[in-house]
């Protein structure tokens, strides 16, 4: 007995069979919403499932909403891993993209193989100093990265809000005049007919790069095992050797550059411009993502492909029951999430106890 | 010009803006001073908002508006609570679930009950009480005369005293800064954290009331981002009722002002920012040291 594990203890089925169980529960009690509109819930979910996942435009629309989710929800992973919680991802994305479309505004008649490289690390940048400022203050005053991130969320829409209405303002509009053709992202529909009309576009694929890459860099490097060590235990980290404050610093900086990627998706794939409020809470809905996703970067991409299709499916019911049910369905998924990883195994090890005493009679 | 900002309605918009501020504000404070972090503060104040709106207009009363306006608060609370005390999950992540469902929620019951997404029908606002003495500026006689504006005073100067001069406020700090001494002494540190939490839902929720009978109706996300503003003068107040209110009466200033200079075609969007880089900077230790509750946001896990 002793040494042997029930396969319900490993933790990798927990780690599957928890989030599975939280979506299952929560559509069961979306259900319940749909009653008391009088519809029908498996009329709806019908629906919802066969418009997005059924036609080749609606999985074009599933994959847009998708890759900003990827970057924000491998964000907060590798934060998370780092034993930091980064509700900055919203405030990252924001600057991230908005250099983005400032370095492409002034880019003209750079070739498209130096345009698109550059506009990459301009992401990158905007949104690695968004989070190098609470990785720092963090790392040396000891301040909470929770409440400052947070801060820097509401300080981030302000800054982009001042430049895009007082500074880099197309007239009438609130987004900034457009970048460099040579900088933009080609749609899919270019190559594969049959996504046509839908956004999605090659940052896909630097969304899924950079899940490689997250992986990677946390599993298979040094820098990843020091970040690791960090997150679990950080007084054994100093012990040994690794300086916890750089650590933190370099964790907060990559996890804002890979929220800046999301520049990519919205100005270089999609509307060529930085428009003002063009994300409404992605990097909130990154946080659900890693959560949904166990922190590990290919969880995350099935996390982001669930809460992509619930975002564009929400749209596709909105003449049968109002589309906030798909906000009510995530919010219950994330409590669900957090819920369960305790009350889960807390009833597995009762069901456990009982198995064993049964077994010993 | 310096006249012509800084008058009566001047004044009266500041108010205005710090009323929700501080009673949120101080729902925090009890929250976290009994060792719950309290991020659906933004969550708690719209669905407060909501059931406001719906109680008046459905009966009409004010009244009934605002003790619905603070059963919905109480109610969104009772779920961070259950969540982060009882199922002992993450109270950071329970909150953004939290805030997250009010938007959702709110938005899915206007369309049913008001078919419109945007916002619900107008609302009657709060009788007041008559001074006499500024008759001639109605808006401020009124505003002055408003009840929760006396009320939240109240609650500010009384919120000082519960904490740190009864037995109550003694024991609610005890199980949020060091709940294994308190247990040990026979405190029960689940029944103060959930009067905590649920303290800080009919505070926040009574700020959504105020916004909705201040607006004369609900509009979707109306909230917009006052729970973060109301989390971050806590902290610049340290934790304590005094502070976090003149914090929320700086906050208000200011915003006041961004609102005054809106026409003036300065950024306002510098002045916007104050509450959010106070708050970095104080917390960075450059005024003052900033220190949570010892035990804030760590779930109590009975020894064995």
């Amino acid at each position: 007995m002793d040494g042997k594990k029930h396969w319900l203890e490993h933790p990798a089925t927990q780690n599957f069979l928890i989030p599975i169980l939280a979506v299952i529960l929560s559509f069961a009690v979306g259900a319940i919403f749909i009653l008391i509109v009088g519809q029908n819930p498996l009329e709806v979910y019908s629906i919802l499932f066969s418009q997005t996942l059924g036609t080749s435009y609606g999985v074009g629309q599933l994959l847009f909403k998708t890759t900003p989710l990827i970057f924000a929800g491998l964000s907060v992973a590798l934060c998370f891993r780092a034993g930091l919680f980064n509700i900055g991802a919203e405030g990252q994305l924001q600057m991230g993209a908005f250099v983005t479309a400032l370095v492409g505004m002034y880019t003209f008649g750079v070739p498209a193989f130096l345009e698109v490289p550059l506009l990459i690390l301009a992401g990158m940048v905007g949104g690695g100093v968004w989070g190098f400022i609470p990785g720092y203050l963090k790392a040396k005053t000891g301040a909470h990265e929770v409440i400052n991130t947070i801060m820097l969320n509401f300080v981030a829409a302000a800054l982009v809000s001042y430049f895009v209405t007082n500074v880099y303002n197309v007239p009438a509009t609130v987004h900034t005049p457009p970048i460099a053709p040579t900088g933009r992202l080609s749609r899919f529909d270019t190559v594969f007919a049959g996504f046509a009309g839908s956004p999605v576009n090659f940052s896909i694929l630097i969304a899924l790069l950079a899940a490689l890459f997250v992986w990677y860099y946390i599993d298979r490097t040094r820098y990843g095992y020091e970040l690791r060590v960090v997150g679990l235990n950080p007084k054994a980290a100093e012990y040994g050797g690794i300086s916890v404050s750089k650590n933190i610093i370099l964790s907060m900086t990559i996890g804002g550059a890979i929220a800046g990627l999301v520049g990519t998706n919205f100005v270089m794939g999609y509307k060529y411009y930085f428009e003002e409020g063009f994300s409404t809470g992605t990097g909130f809905m990154g946080i659900a993502v890693a959560l949904l996703g166990n922190n590990n970067p290919f969880g995350v991409i099935l996390a982001a492909l669930l809460f992509g299709m619930l975002e564009y499916g929400g749209l596709v019911i909105n003449t049968m029951v109002p589309k906030e049910l798909v906000s009510i369905l995530q919010a219950i998924v994330i409590i669900f999430v957090i819920s369960s990883n305790k009350i889960f195994r807390r009833i597995l090890v009762n069901f456990l106890k009982k198995r064993t005493l049964s077994i010993n009679d | 010009m310096i006249s012509q900002i800084f008058s009566l309605a001047f004044l009266a918009q500041t108010i205005r803006i710090t009323v929700p501020y501080s009673l949120a504000s101080l729902g925090g404070v009890y929250s976290e001073r009994g060792g719950v972090v309290n991020i659906a503060l933004e969550g708690i104040i719209l669905n407060g908002a909501f059931c406001a709106t719906v109680g008046t207009y459905y009966t009409g009363s004010a009244l009934f508006g605002v003790i619905c306006g603070i059963a919905g608060g109480l109610l969104t609370a009772l779920i961070h609570a259950v969540v982060s005390i009882h199922i002992k999950a993450d109270q950071i992540i329970s909150g953004i679930a939290i805030n997250l469902f009010a938007v959702g929620i709110t938005k899915f019951v206007l369309e049913i009950l008001f078919h419109s997404s945007s916002n619900s029908d107008r609302i009657p606002g709060l009788p007041h009480i008559h001074l006499g003495f500024i008759e001639n500026q109605p808006d401020v006689a009124r505003l002055l005369g408003n009840p929760l504006v006396l009320l939240t005073i109240i609650i500010v100067i009384a919120s000082q005293f519960i904490i740190f001069k009864t037995r109550f406020g003694l024991r609610l700090r005890a199980v949020g800064e060091n709940p294994e001494a308190a247990d040990t002494v026979g405190i029960s540190v689940t029944l103060y954290r959930y009067y905590g939490v649920l303290i800080s839902g009919v505070l926040a929720g009574l700020a959504g009331a105020w916004l909705a009978f201040d607006q004369h109706s609900f509009t979707d996300g109306m909230s917009a981002g006052r729970g973060y503003i109301a989390l971050a003068a806590m902290i610049v107040g340290k934790w304590n009722p005094l502070g976090a209110a003149a914090a929320c009466l700086l906050f208000g200033f200011a915003e006041s002002l961004q609102i005054q200079l809106q026409g003036a075609g300065l950024p306002t969007q510098f002045i916007q920012m104050i509450p959010y880089v106070a708050t970095i900077i104080v917390l960075a230790g450059f005024i003052g040291k900033a220190v949570a509750p010892g035990a804030d946001g760590v779930p109590y896990e009975k020894e064995k």
